[in-house]
């Protein structure tokens, strides 16, 4: 049955709410901005293949994960799309399980291909992985989602300096633009500033986008696809909304790391419709 | 004991450089990167061979790392070259998650470690780095102790599965081992026996032990000295056996005694067979300008301080 990205993200953010809800603890705020960007990537944009996944991501698109902490909409987009059963949902964040806090390839999830959760390295890993496909042939892409707050790590410009450098221009990375971190605003923590041209000036092609409508990303990543293989890597900046699609939730950094309680949860799930099936 | 006959003094880091120029003809999996240190690593004929599988980093250590595992994780063999202090300490979070937690198959080139780094002094003479390594799960810390040891090691680590950690040196220093000899990782070298005492070495303080072993002999003291080039797997079997017969152990390394190889003995024989043990090791403090030779001497690292040691056992 083929399902609207209106829907499959609807199914999404129900996971999402309902994973940290039953683990009590996980970080609702940044999966759910990134959930729009996440659930196109999965459904449309990469060629992956679920069923035959490899670490090494040979003859396929690859995907990174820097911002490690948003696991919630990382193993809800893997699992939906089919990469390991939906009701290992339920077993996030408890001992023994796959779905590890933050990711790792210890415990061998399918679709996991490194571990994240200290920041600002996924990048880095992302570009040494698309100069590897540089090096074998391999034509296709290699795609890094960060963080905003993340983007305060300093390893973050090395990488945007190394990478162009190297005119890796088979590497797409992509911000979560959702101006929140865990002490506040971004602008107020440690000012980010003007995005756009820090990236332009590192070297970059840089897209500008609207994170959660699907007709910009799909715009967003049309335009990097047209850039790509251009000599330079490509960022794309996803302005987006901390816990978009829960009222109480959204535009707030106070659900980057916390848990609902039971009722809250609830309140959550009339806002969001079921489409898919709950895990 | 055997004479083992210096062929013609050289510097580690050139076994490393001949080492990976090998790795480059024999294996096209194999890929390096430098962080502005490609001459010092003698990384120069890899990069000039293989220019499409040579990647210079600038000075930003962290993201080498990262781009190493990247590389790893499609399927390459990346050595990631730099001095030890910025290969451990510089990017230690670096190495402990996209490395080691992550498995991912990186070879960790560090050059110039230890007290004999000499005149650039303290910042850049790494003594911790062993320790740092030794702790990670996953790490295989190797520390060869001459240039065609160091060689082979490198051609060993290309052929191990897993995160590798490759310390290396500076400094000209007697080249005396068989340039045919394979690499074992995880198995200590004897290269004396004896029954008086036990002597550990690693690094460049093997050909101390060397000189040491000489004197020892000539004062009646018999020694079995093994060539520690593996410290993690450390031989146990090996190290346990030769105890037993001896009874008593001295360490010699050039790093601090916290965390080295030392410290990797000592918890081996407080589990298994606790006997009189002395180190001979820098203690809690850090180094200074100089050259390689007097630094050894005022850092109680030479034979004639491996020699005080066994005696005072």
């Amino acid at each position: 049955m083929d399902y609207t990205f209106e829907q499959i993200s609807s199914q999404v953010r129900r996971d999402i709410v309902r994973m940290v809800a039953k683990a009590a603890s996980g970080h609702p705020g940044g999966s759910l901005s990134s959930t729009d960007i996440m659930t196109y990537l999965f459904f449309r944009e990469m060629q992956v293949s679920p069923e035959t996944w490899k670490r090494n991501g040979q003859g396929l698109d690859m995907f990174f994960l820097s911002a490690g902490h948003i696991t919630p909409v990382y193993y809800s987009v893997l699992a939906r799309r089919g990469y390991f059963p939906v009701e290992e949902l339920n077993t996030f964040r408890l001992f023994g399980t796959r779905l590890q806090g933050h990711p790792c390839v210890e415990k061998g999830l399918p679709g996991v291909n490194q571990a994240a959760g200290s920041l600002g390295q996924g990048l880095s890993v992302a570009a040494g992985a698309a100069a590897g496909k540089k090096i074998a042939g391999d034509p296709h892409r290699v795609f890094c989602l960060v963080g905003d707050g993340e983007s305060e790590e300093g390893q973050i410009w090395e990488a945007a300096l190394v990478a162009a450098h190297h005119k890796l221009d088979n590497l797409v990375a992509i911000t979560d633009w959702n101006g929140q971190q865990i002490d506040g605003s971004t602008e107020d923590v440690a000012g980010l500033g003007d995005l756009e041209s820090k990236w332009k000036a590192f070297g970059w092609e840089v897209i500008v986008a609207d994170g959660h409508c699907f007709k910009s990303i799909e715009k967003a990543f049309a335009e990097a696809r047209e850039k790509g293989g251009n000599g330079k890597p490509v960022m794309i900046l996803f302005r987006t909304e901390m816990g978009h699609g829960v009222d109480f939730m959204a535009g707030t950094h106070k659900w980057h790391g916390k848990n609902p309680s039971p009722e809250q949860c609830e309140e959550a799930m009339k806002q969001l419709q079921e489409t898919m099936g709950d895990f | 004991m055997k004479e083992y006959i210096d062929t013609g003094k050289k510097d580690t880091r050139s076994g490393f450089g001949a080492g990976l120029a090998e790795l480059g003809r024999t294996n096209p999996r194999v890929v390096a990167l430098t962080a502005d240190l490609k001459g010092s690593l003698k990384m120069d004929e890899f990069a000039a061979e293989h220019p499409e599988r040579y990647f210079e980093c600038g000075i930003a250590e962290a993201n080498m790392i990262g781009m190493a595992a990247g590389l790893a994780i499609d399927g390459f063999v990346p050595f990631a070259g730099t001095f030890a202090n910025f290969a451990t300490a510089r990017v230690y979070d670096q190495i402990r998650q996209s490395v080691c937690y992550s498995n991912t198959n990186v070879k960790i080139a560090a050059s110039h470690a230890g007290i004999t780094l000499g005149e650039d002094g303290a910042t850049h003479q790494t003594l911790e780095d062993i320790g740092m390594m030794r702790m990670l799960p996953g790490m295989t810390v190797l520390c060869p102790c001459d240039y065609n040891q160091t060689k082979a090691a490198t051609i060993a680590a290309a052929e191990w599965e897993g995160p590798v950690y490759l310390r290396f040196g500076r400094p000209s220093v007697p080249n005396f081992t068989d340039p045919d000899e394979k690499f074992v990782i995880g198995k200590a070298q004897q290269l004396s026996e004896g029954s008086g005492v036990t002597i550990l070495a690693t690094g460049h303080l093997v050909w101390e032990a060397i000189q040491a072993v000489k004197e020892l002999e000539a004062k009646g003291v018999s020694v079995d000295l093994f060539n520690i080039h593996t410290i993690k797997p450390l031989d146990e079997e090996a190290i346990l056996r030769s105890v037993a017969k001896t009874g008593k152990v001295v360490c010699a390394e050039e790093h601090l005694i916290a965390g080295g190889l030392g410290e990797a003995v000592a918890g081996l024989l407080a589990r298994n067979n606790p006997v009189p043990m002395r180190f001979v090791a820098i203690n809690d403090t850090f180094g200074q300008s100089g050259k390689p030779a007097q630094l050894m001497q005022a850092y109680g690292l030479d034979a004639a301080h491996i020699v005080e040691a066994a005696l005072s056992l």
